[in-house]
């Protein structure tokens, strides 16, 4: 087994034609990839999963069985039917319309939180591996006191005070993982900074900014993107649960965590009602850690045999 | 003027000092040849010049480009004099190269550091600066990866990139020793051919003095930090006068075959070179010379000895002194002196 901890190893080892007479090169590195994505179950599992969500949340802009507000009092509570395939709830509206619905709530919920974690977490962690000394320790610590506040706390707070809303919370979510990001950026740029190449692009004349710019961000790309994948089902399940506290989106737009939420004091009358949006959560959070642990398998040169 | 003029450079790691008081002149078109084994301060002093030292490392003394210190620049001025003034060749072009990046954009990253020019003028020129490192066929070759290209091919990459701006020196660290000897001599030849076009001066670091020999009319060789000899090269070569030159010297010799002998050995230089820091006080080379004495103690200047500079109490008399201290052994022997 080799581990090759820096990407140059590993793109030695990847069995390319030699010379400069092969295919171009970024078709050849691609090929690689997907040579690799095709024997990671992972990946494919979670990379589906993620697909069928995003389709989903897409099409319930243009599309739903029935319209997710829908009240119809008449048919309130009524179990599966092929009308309605997963019933209806308390208000008679239909609960497969709602769950596609609520893939966007989802959907939106993830990508501001990992917007927010990873605009500010990147850049920090990429300014305290180059500038090292107290700067270093300065964003690190500051990382450490935010990461020690529970981040859930800190949503439910910040939603008691502004109100409740998706935005919000994800706010507050997103902040409470900027430190991960940072930790993650800091650790693997630290790699790169110290190797041969971002020497000699000092040599050129580049400067400090350029660098990192251009070397060390797209060196360390691939790790930003597994932990951003990871770090979208995190943010999956905090909105959920604020959402299911009734401190996240509010009603009645469709959300899976406050349909489960409302879904308690039906209970007795069909119990279906919170399955169905629990299931939803399930694959979600699956799919996306499934999607980031394919991902590192695919991308990550110390994992690669 | 000279276009760069080190002044008793000394790099300091806490309280041991890892380059003392260097000193050299370059003008245009000069050449001047560094040797010195692994831990000499060679490469140290390279980095030093450049501006480019681990934070833990503390240079003082002058570094004269023109008559600007680069030490005493920001770290601003620093990235305007690197690349323009003074480019650098690596030693390792199997890691001194972007993975993520194609060649040819990497050398119009190093033309973009300093001059102003569209993408499509960088990628023109990155081009060009590929043809005249010998790729037989650039406009192709620039768009490939580092990966897919060979040592020597990687290397001329590399050379591109330190010529891409015109600089009036050029430092080269080691820039053949990891390549295949069969490319080591073409790479050299290129080189000289360049900086010669260039009119550029020449820094060229190397353990192996066949290199800097054919390269640099000058040479300097360090010891543990300090320069323990410098002058012409053919004279230093003819007559070394210090006894790590001559050792040097001796052990160079073996490139060549002895055809009477079974066996191919090899001579050395007995010992090894200490660990920074650890080296004697006084003369550093005075723990591994059979010419020590307790005057060695104290570090001797440099001063000419014959017809060129020597840093020592007991330098040798001529070409052909008996007290060369590195006598032909047997590899087994080496191994068995590396253990102790």
């Amino acid at each position: 087994m080799s581990i090759g901890g820096d990407p140059v190893a590993a793109a030695v080892a990847a069995p390319i034609s030699d010379g400069p007479a092969g295919a171009p090169a970024g078709t050849a590195r691609l090929s690689v990839a997907w040579r690799r994505a095709r024997h990671s179950p992972s990946l494919l599992i979670g990379g589906t999963i993620v697909a069928i969500m995003v389709l989903m949340a897409i099409l319930s802009f243009v599309w739903t069985p029935y319209n997710p507000l829908g009240i119809a009092p008449q048919i309130a509570l009524h179990g599966p039917s092929s009308a309605h395939l997963l019933g209806t709830d308390q208000y008679g509206r239909d609960v497969l319309s709602r769950l596609i619905a609520g893939a966007r709530i989802t959907i939106y919920a993830g990508v501001v939180s990992v917007l927010i974690a990873g605009l500010i977490g990147i850049p920090a962690g990429l300014f305290a591996a180059q500038r090292g000394g107290l700067l270093d320790e300065a964003i690190m610590r500051t990382g450490d006191v935010i990461y020690g506040f529970p981040a859930l706390l800190a949503a439910i707070t910040l939603s008691a005070a502004l109100g409740a809303s998706t935005t919000v919370a994800m706010i507050a979510i997103g902040i409470a993982y900027i430190p991960v990001f940072a930790r993650v950026t800091r650790g693997s740029a630290l790699a790169v900074l110290s190797s041969d190449f971002v020497l000699a692009a000092r040599a050129y004349g580049r400067r400090p900014f350029a660098v990192l710019r251009r070397h060390v961000l797209p060196n360390i790309a691939a790790i930003l993107i597994v932990q951003a994948s990871l770090l979208f089902s995190v943010a999956i399940l905090a909105e959920t649960a604020l959402d299911f506290l009734g401190l996240g989106t509010p009603p009645p737009t469709a959300s899976w965590g406050q349909m489960i939420g409302t879904a308690q004091n039906y209970l007795a009358e069909d119990p279906m009602l919170a399955v169905w949006p629990g299931i939803a959560i399930f694959l979600a959070v699956l799919g996306f850690n499934l999607l980031g642990d394919g991902l590192r398998e695919v991308l990550d040169p110390r994992l690669r045999q | 003027m000279s276009t760069l003029s080190v002044r008793n450079l000394t790099v300091t790691l806490g309280a041991a000092v890892v380059v003392d008081g260097v000193s050299f002149d370059l003008e245009p078109g000069q050449r001047l040849g560094i040797i010195g084994e692994s831990g000499s301060g060679k490469t140290v002093t390279a980095l030093a010049v450049m501006g480019l030292l681990a934070p833990s490392l503390r240079a003082t003394g002058q570094v004269l480009i023109g008559d600007r210190d680069l030490l005493a620049m920001t770290e601003r001025q620093r990235c305007e004099v690197r690349g323009g003034t003074m480019a650098m060749v690596f030693q390792e072009p199997m890691t001194a190269l972007n993975p993520t990046m194609r060649v040819g954009r990497q050398i119009a990253e190093a033309i973009r550091a300093h001059q102003r020019c569209t993408r499509a003028e960088a990628r023109q020129r990155a081009t060009e600066l590929l043809a005249r490192v010998e790729f037989t066929d650039p406009a192709r070759q620039a768009r490939s990866y580092p990966h897919q290209l060979s040592g020597g091919q990687r290397q001329r990459v590399m050379l591109a990139m330190a010529i891409a701006c015109d600089p009036a020196v050029i430092l080269a660290d080691e820039p053949t020793t990891a390549l295949d000897v069969t490319v080591q001599a073409q790479m050299l030849a290129l080189m000289a051919r360049l900086v010669t076009e260039e009119n550029a001066a020449l820094v060229l670091i190397s353990h192996d003095l066949a290199v800097v020999s054919g390269m640099c009319e000058r040479v300097m060789v360090m010891y543990g930090g300090h320069v323990v000899e410098s002058g012409n090269t053919a004279q230093v070569l003819a007559a070394p006068r210090h006894p790590y030159t001559a050792g040097l010297l001796a052990t160079s010799a073996a490139v060549s075959l002895d055809s009477d002998r079974t066996r191919l050995e090899v001579p050395y230089i007995p010992g090894q070179v200490p660990a920074v820091g650890s080296f004697p006080a006084g003369c550093p080379f005075r723990s591994r010379c059979d010419r020590a004495t307790a005057e060695c103690a104290v570090m001797p200047p440099i001063e000419a000895v014959g017809d060129h500079l020597a840093a020592c109490h007991h330098p040798l008399g001529g070409p052909a002194s008996p007290q060369i201290p590195a006598s032909p052994q047997i590899p087994a022997d080496l191994a068995e002196s590396g253990k102790e």
